[in-house]
This record gives C-alpha cells, structure tokens and sequence, in this order.
C-alpha cells in the first residue's frame, strides 16, 4: 500500500466523517429534537420555515404536474411489462418477447426507478402547488434559518471577560466531541482489489485493505476517554472567562459533574475490555460479529445500561444539565454566548450526542455487524438443524449495508436520547452527584467483580457457545 | 370520654418508585406512546393540536364580539336614525356621528334623522357590546365573526359609515333578523298625528 493511498483515503474518511456529523446529523438533530417534543406533546413543532416560489414558477410547476404524472404512469406500464415477461421467462423458460433477457432485467431497473422518481416528483409538485407555492420540507429548512440567523447575529464579548479564553472555550468544547469519531469503526475493511466479486467467508486476502475508520490505535477507547475529558476544558474555560457569577458557577458545576461522571464511564467499560479483551473499538466490534453482541452477554447488559446513563450525564443534556440550568443560573456557562459561538456549543452538543450513540453502538450493539450477514453475505441457518440458506452479496454490497445499518443503530439510539431528553426533569444537584457516586459507581465496580467470575468460570465461553448453537 | 383519633398514614414512597428506574421507564413508555401516535398513526387517531394559522382558521365563537357593522334597510340605507345612544353609552367614546335631517318631501322627515358621519375609532374601541346593548333600533351589531384586520396605519382604523356599512354579518347578510316597518307600511304605527298616517 502506497503512502498516497493511505493519505487520500483517510482524507476521504475524515471528509466524510465531517459530513455526517456536523453536515448531516447535527443540524438534522436540531430539527429532529424540537419536532419530537412536539410529537411527544401534541404539537406540530417546527414546521414554518419556508422558500417561497415566485407566482410565475408555482404556475410552471403547476402545468408540469400532468405531463410527469403521464410520464411515470408510461415508465411504470414499461416497467410492469418488463417484469411480467421476465416472471413468464422464469415459469416457462422460453421469451415472448424479440428483446434479450439480460435488456429486459435493465429496462425493468430503468423504468421502475424512472417511474419512482417522477411519480415522487409529481407528489412534491402537488405538494408546493397546494402550499402556495412554499416550500416547507416538513421543517427541516428550520436548522438552515437557525444556522443563517447565528452567523448574522452581534459576536458580543463581554466588556471585562478574558477575550482569549472567552473564544477558546466553544472551539474547546466543539473539537473534542468531533475528534471522537477518529476511533469508531464505520463498516468491516474494504479490500480494494475485490470490490464487485463475492467473498469467501474468512481467511486472508492478498492486496490493499482500507479500514473503514480513521484511526486505527492500540489504545482505542482510552483515546476517546482522553479527548472526551478536554471537553471539560471548554466547559470550565468558558465559564471562567464569561466575567459572570452564574457563567462561573455553571463552569464549576459541568466541570465537577463531567469529572465525577468520567471516573464512573470508565469503569463501566471495564467489563467490556475484559470480555472482548482489547481496547480496540474495531476488535470489539470483530469480536460481537464473531460471537453474540454485547448487550446480551448478561453482565455486559448491566454495564450497557450504566454507561448510558454515565454517558448521557457526561453530555450534560437532560436531565443533566445542571451546568446550564436556566432555573437558577440564567443560562450557565452559556449565558454570555451569543451567536456563532453559541452556535458552536449547540453543535457540539448535538455531535456529542451523535458519538455517545455511536460508541453505544460499537461496544454494546455489535457496531456495523448485521445479523446473519457475513463476508461473503447473508448465511441463515436454523437452530439445532443442519439446514442454512445463503445469498451471495458482493463485496462493496456488504460494506454499504454494514454502513447503513450501523447509521440506523446509531438513529435509533439518537432516538432513544431524545426520548429521555423530554421525558425526564432535571435531578437536582445532590442528586446528580449521589447517583454517581453511591449508586453507578458501586455497581459498575460490582460489575466487574461479577464479569472476573464470569469469565473465570467459563460460564462466558459457555454463553457464547449456547448463542452460536442458536444462531 | 375518649377522644377519637383517626391516624391518617402519610403517604410515603412505594419500593418501586424508590428504584426509580421502573418509574423511568413508565414516564418513557407514555411519551414514546405519545411519539409513535403522532408520527406514525393514522391521520385521524392523530392528537395534533397546532393550527397552522394563515392556511386554516378556527371559527370565533357564536357570541363573539368582533369589528361593528351598521345594518341596512331593505333598500340599501342605513337603519341608524342617529340617536346618539351608542356614542353615550360608549365606555370609550369611540364613536363619532354627525346626525343629520331628511329632505322635507322624504316621507320620513321630521319623524327620524340619519347619520351623515358615522365614524368608530376600532382602536379606541374596547369591544364591550354596550353600544349594541344601546342601540334602539337594531342598526349596529357586532355579529361580523371577524377580528380588526391588521394595517400599518392609525388611519386605516377609523372605520366611516360607508365601511361600516359594507361589512357583512357572519350569516353573509347586510340586514338583520329583525323586520323594520317602514313608514308607508300596512304595519307602520304612523310618522305623526297632525299629517295623520
């Protein structure tokens, strides 16, 4: 592998890192959470923000509304007759038709997808012509006129506030939460060579192999500890610089939380090293494909739902989020912020929400493993019986779905988040603190007590065993 | 003789809400109850409360109190014979009318008058009723169902006789329910002794 290789695809990786973190899921997070509270509350949340058209284009769009319908009814008849050939070809074996099988199966592709595509294009049409012609985008243009209304807003900076500090503190708090993603393992290696052939299911392949993770260091989940602490940092370093008494206290108290909450993160995890025995995120993640994931190894579940909490208490977002609890400390370190900067602190919330989730992911959920989808693609077999079907899926086929699929766990636990997020009030402080240090701290340390047993018994290899028998 | 107690228990804590935990998930299990019926439901088991305002409008209520109109006769003029009664008893004093007489050979001289100005200042109004409550003759209402249309003008709201005039009731009619007799009418009880009809 050439030094060049290595230098663009990982510039590739981090590129596309940035666009799914801070381009794709946190100004969608934004919208996401106003209009799941408002589910949640019989709201309709935001859905108000608008591109108004010209009357001229509405009336464009308007007359072009019939001819797309026609269009996709005829790619749709097209498409139906190509299939229908293509079944009569499959039941009988002979063509009817004077047009090649192999012509008819991309015919069938070509016009099913065209028709799709206008058929849609004819809903969206219809859609901004009974708007009157806005377009609204069920309110994801809300985060665009936030990001829009941040930029133009005063940059104020307080009269007597430490000018340096004061604009290091939102940089501080953003990067860590980003720098995390440098770790977390997105799919299984791509091998270069093999992109359209079916692999077999182990063993080694010669020729470049390109990590799907920025990354790859022997310490792992330390780096992310590492770097998730600097975000106290920019926490602390904000509230201190604000020249505020409430800015102050709301740095002093997320700086005690998030270290309180840091010790109790790391013992949590503790028996997820000893199980999967490396602190390599991609060795764990190999390590669940391999055998079961880790929520359901038993005492791996308790350690699961201590994590989250620890880990949902380190984002300091409800109901956690003491260090800005407007009740009684206005707005925390938060309170002399305005703009871009804040802009930034929001951000970094909302990233750290994303990589909290996605470290769930990775050390409890299986991280980008499938069930039943391996290396060389789905291989189902029955319990306790020898039968198994297998469907072949190409090499680059595998790692998209393995892709997909972990951006889907990493939603559903955004989801589950967000849920929390309007679900519970806000503890108080003594609350937050005897939490972390007489219940999640006890138990995490009992935890790793019962995990040594665990393992030391052989009930973990037993565990495991009794799985792959299942499955 | 003893008194009786009745010890009330003070209602303390059950073992599973000091857990906590199943709490939580009570507390999660009826939000995401919530979530799933407004996002994924059917459109008619949806709990949406939001109006989308310029788009869709709620109707005011039957007694709604909104912006004064001046009802007409049959035949196109105001009923108002400029009493005066709604000005007196306007809290507010919002409502300015010049009355003026009918000309000698209209039958109705000298038995009513007819406003020349009728002016309402909708800003000043306080929108008690009281001049509806006032009015004799049935000739200003405020049964119009809609609010003061907003505008960037003090101007825009003094509301003059022809305005008023052109407002219709929420039923779409410039009259109202109740019958005027007309002088000249089988029903009319007679403008004056002397001329006698």
């Amino acid at each position: 592998m050439t030094t060049t290789f290595l230098v663009v695809s990982s510039l590739v990786k981090v590129l596309a890192i940035l666009l799914i973190t801070v381009g794709g899921f946190a100004p969608v997070l934004i919208w996401a959470e106003r209009r799941q509270s408002a589910m949640i509350q019989d709201r309709l949340g935001p859905s108000r923000a608008a591109i108004v058209l010209p009357a001229s284009a509405v009336s464009f769009i308007d007359r072009a509304r019939l001819p797309l319908w026609r269009l996709a009814a005829l790619t749709g008849i097209v498409a139906i007759v190509a299939l229908v050939t293509l079944t009569f070809v499959a039941v009988k074996g002979s063509n009817p038709l004077p047009i090649s099988t192999s012509s008819l199966t991309a015919s069938l592709i070509a016009f099913g997808v065209a028709s799709v595509v206008l058929r849609a294009g004819y809903g969206v049409h219809t859609m901004i012509v009974r708007n009157g012609g806005k377009i609204m985008l069920i309110g994801l243009l809300h985060p665009v006129a936030d990001a829009l209304k941040f930029i133009f807003k005063e940059d104020f900076v307080p009269p007597k506030a430490d000018k340096l500090l004061f604009s290091a503190g939102p940089i501080i708090a953003l990067i860590p939460a980003i720098a995390a993603f440098a770790v977390i393992p997105f799919a299984s290696s791509l091998h270069w060579d093999y992109l359209n052939q079916v692999l077999p299911r182990t063993g080694e392949l010669a020729g470049p192999v390109v990590p799907l993770q920025v990354a790859s260091i022997n310490v792992g989940i330390l780096f992310i500890f590492a770097i998730a602490s600097t975000g106290i940092i920019g926490a602390a370093i904000s509230g201190y610089a604000s020249d505020n008494k409430y800015s102050l206290l709301g740095g002093i108290r997320a700086a005690s939380q998030m270290v309180s909450y840091e010790v109790v993160l790391g013992l949590t995890l503790v028996p997820a090293f000893m199980v999967y025995a490396s602190l390599r995120l991609e060795d764990m993640t190999m390590w669940q494909h391999d055998h079961v994931w880790g929520i359901f190894v038993p005492p791996l579940t308790l350690a699961a739902v201590t994590f989250f909490v620890a880990a949902v208490a380190e984002t300091k977002r409800v109901p956690f989020d003491l260090p800005e609890g407007e009740s009684e400390l206005v707005g925390g370190y938060l309170t002399e912020y305005s703009g871009m900067k804040f802009g930034m602190f929001f951000m970094g919330e909302f990233v750290e929400v994303v990589s909290l989730a996605a470290l769930a992911s990775v050390i409890f959920l299986g991280g980008w493993d499938v069930p039943f989808l391996y290396r060389s693609g789905f291989e189902f077999s029955l319990p306790f019986v020898a039968a198994s079907y297998s469907v072949p899926v190409v090499h680059w086929l595998v790692v998209v779905i393995q892709f997909v699929v972990f951006l889907l766990k990493i939603i559903v636990l955004i989801w589950f988040q967000l849920m929390i997020r309007w679900s519970l009030p806000r503890f108080r402080y003594d609350q937050l603190m005897s939490l972390c240090w007489k219940g999640l701290l006890p138990i995490s340390l009992l935890n790793i007590l019962v995990v040594g047993a665990f393992i030391l018994s052989g009930w973990l290899d037993g565990w495991v065993a009794f799985f792959e028998k299942l499955f | 003789m003893a008194v009786e107690v009745k010890v009330i228990k003070k209602p303390g804590r059950t073992v599973a809400e000091q857990v906590y935990l199943p709490e939580i998930a009570k507390g999660l299990g009826f939000a995401m109850g919530r979530f799933f019926k407004n996002t994924f439901g059917p459109q008619a088991k949806k709990d949406i409360d939001t109006v989308k305002y310029p788009e869709e409008k709620v109707e005011y209520p039957e007694r709604f109190r909104g912006i004064h109109r001046l009802t007409q006769r049959t035949d196109g003029s105001p009923r108002c014979v400029a009493c005066l009664c709604c000005s007196t008893a306007c809290p507010a004093q919002c409502i300015y009318i010049e009355p003026a007489e009918y000309e000698p050979d209209d039958p109705r001289y000298g038995y009513e008058r007819y406003p020349s100005v009728f002016m309402i200042d909708e800003l000043r109004c306080i929108f008690c009723g009281y001049c509806v409550e006032a009015c004799p003759c049935d000739a200003i209402r405020m049964d119009t169902g809609m609010h003061m249309p907003p505008s960037t003008s003090r101007e825009h709201f003094l509301y003059d006789k022809e305005t008023l005039l052109s407002i219709p009731g929420r039923d779409g009619s410039y009259l109202t329910a109740n019958p005027r007799h007309e002088p000249g009418d089988e029903t009319h009880p007679g403008i004056d002794r002397e001329r006698g009809h």
